[in-house]
């Protein structure tokens, strides 16, 4: 257990430091196609920088605004709140703040940068549908996530993963302004310039190994947290019993964005059923195993 | 050259018996830290009785077996030792006291509608079932620490600097056996 938490903080930097060459990649292409090279390298720089900084201290505020997320009265959640401090005692966490978000769809997440510094959240629809030993498995996941770093990760992603598509996205876009009907001077020699061709490649790929990052980052973590949600709450059928209402469940969460999509216990979008040829673009992208996947997991522990 | 080797060599297993110290001491304060958290939650519980003793007293003063019986089992807890086994027979004697009363009280409704009687209720299975996390908590430490005590090299480690293993918490027979329910 304390090896994979090793590895999740390696893994954490290693991600940063993936992140920070991404933007500094797009910030060349950006350069090359609007400007000349070394501003925007240099802004980019600075981008990825402050990116870097301040998604380590804020993300969590950020995903949790994003998704609307409002703390549970300490009065009106008591059955929550209980639970949560129980588990934590039993996972020896520090209670973490605990967050509501009004959604009929059930579905949870956690976030923060390390145990001291946590948040999970639940929608009203998951307090709704489960009972109490499902609620405990779905809460025991969500603070497993907490215990073994991986919300850090996950959490970062989302920052990360929102600039690099805001910044590739605007580019393009003035890109498509100038296009076309205003020449600019230096337009006519710059019409083969070869740099300029791999930035745009750059930029379109940009986004979507961005994408891919997350994905993978996500997928591993959520079975390791289903099997220590169990080591937790020492009762496989609950949490067992819980995804498989969450398998039923086909409401989307509107409360989760794309950004941040690989933090809920259940994956908030439920793609096209994937058969075939786009099976394999799906699983690429896809932020959760499938549930069925992980049932079947658990069943066997 | 030959004196280079030995002192890189010392130097080496120098260090390596340091770290698998330090690890051993961070293990060792885990399951203080965890046992401390189980008296915690038990100090919490127990002081929740008085206040339960009187609320119960205003309603079924001619109790007294039942109220005694808590009340002593509560002072027999306060002062009891320190070792696993120990605490866990203090505990029980509470626990079944306790459900003793609350058995009792399902014959006064009068009681069973006082709010303050519902909430400490309430808040005492509550702490209950924080006692059984929190020693869930402990068993998993003690686990580790045994193990990493057992592990080679760090076995000689242990028996240099006199490691001990830690007693398990086991939950006592009345405590596993089914309560009686009788209407």
């Amino acid at each position: 257990m304390n090896d994979l938490i090793a590895a999740n903080k390696r893994r954490t930097f290693f991600l940063l430091f993936g992140f920070v060459v991404i933007t500094l990649l797009v910030g060349v292409a950006v350069g090359s196609l609007i400007d000349n090279g070394t501003t925007g390298t240099l802004i980019a720089l600075v981008i990825a920088a402050v990116m870097a900084f301040s998604s380590y201290w804020k993300s969590d505020k950020i995903a949790l605004a994003v998704s609307r997320a409002h703390p549970a009265d300490e009065q009106e959640y008591r059955r929550l709140h209980n639970l949560v401090e129980g588990l934590c005692i039993a996972g020896g966490l520090p209670k973490p703040k605990v967050y509501i978000i009004q959604d009929d769809a059930p579905n949870a997440f956690a976030t923060g940068r390390n145990p001291k510094n946590a948040a999970i959240a639940v929608t009203t629809g998951l307090l709704h549908v489960m009972n109490r030993v499902e609620l405990e498995g779905v809460v025991a996941h969500e603070l497993s996530h907490i215990k073994n770093y991986d919300i850090l990760v996950s959490t970062l992603a989302v920052t990360l993963v929102g600039t690099i598509a805001i910044v590739t996205d605007l580019t393009l876009r003035m890109m498509w302004w100038n296009g076309g009907r205003v020449a600019r001077s230096g337009d006519r020699n710059d019409r083969n310039n070869p740099l300029a061709l791999i930035g745009l490649v750059l930029l379109l790929l940009a986004p979507i190994l961005a994408k891919v990052m997350q994905a993978a980052v996500s997928r591993r973590r959520e079975t390791l947290a289903d099997v220590s949600a169990v080591r937790m709450t020492r009762y496989p059928p609950g949490l067992i019993s819980a995804l498989e209402k969450l398998q039923a469940d086909n409401t989307v969460t509107h409360s989760a964005s794309m950004a941040t999509a690989h933090l809920w216990i259940e994956q908030p979008m439920s793609g096209v059923k994937d058969t075939g040829r786009l099976g394999m673009w799906h699983k690429l992208f896809n932020t959760h195993p499938p549930l069925a996947e992980r049932i079947a997991l658990l069943r066997e522990m | 050259m030959n004196l280079v080797i030995v002192v890189v060599v010392v130097a080496v297993i120098a260090l390596i018996v340091g770290g698998v110290y330090n690890q051993l001491v961070r293990r060792r304060n885990e399951v203080d830290n965890a046992w401390s958290q189980i008296d915690v939650q038990l100090k919490r519980r127990l002081d929740l009785i008085p206040n339960l003793v009187e609320t119960v007293k205003g309603y079924a003063a001619h109790e007294k077996t039942a109220l005694e019986a808590v009340i002593s089992a509560r002072n027999s807890a306060m002062s009891t030792g320190a070792s696993p086994h120990e605490q866990a027979a203090a505990d029980n004697a509470v626990s079944s006291a306790l459900r003793q009363l609350f058995a009792l009280s399902e014959a006064y409704p009068d009681l069973k509608a006082n709010q303050g009687f519902v909430s400490l209720q309430d808040e005492l299975s509550n702490t209950e079932s924080r006692i059984a996390y929190a020693r869930q908590f402990y068993g998993d430490a003690v686990e580790t620490y045994n193990t990493a005590i057992q592990k080679f090299p760090a076995v000689f480690v242990a028996s240099m600097f006199k490691f001990s293993e830690r007693e398990f918490f086991a939950a006592e027979e009345a405590a596993r056996s089914v309560p009686e329910v009788k209407f």
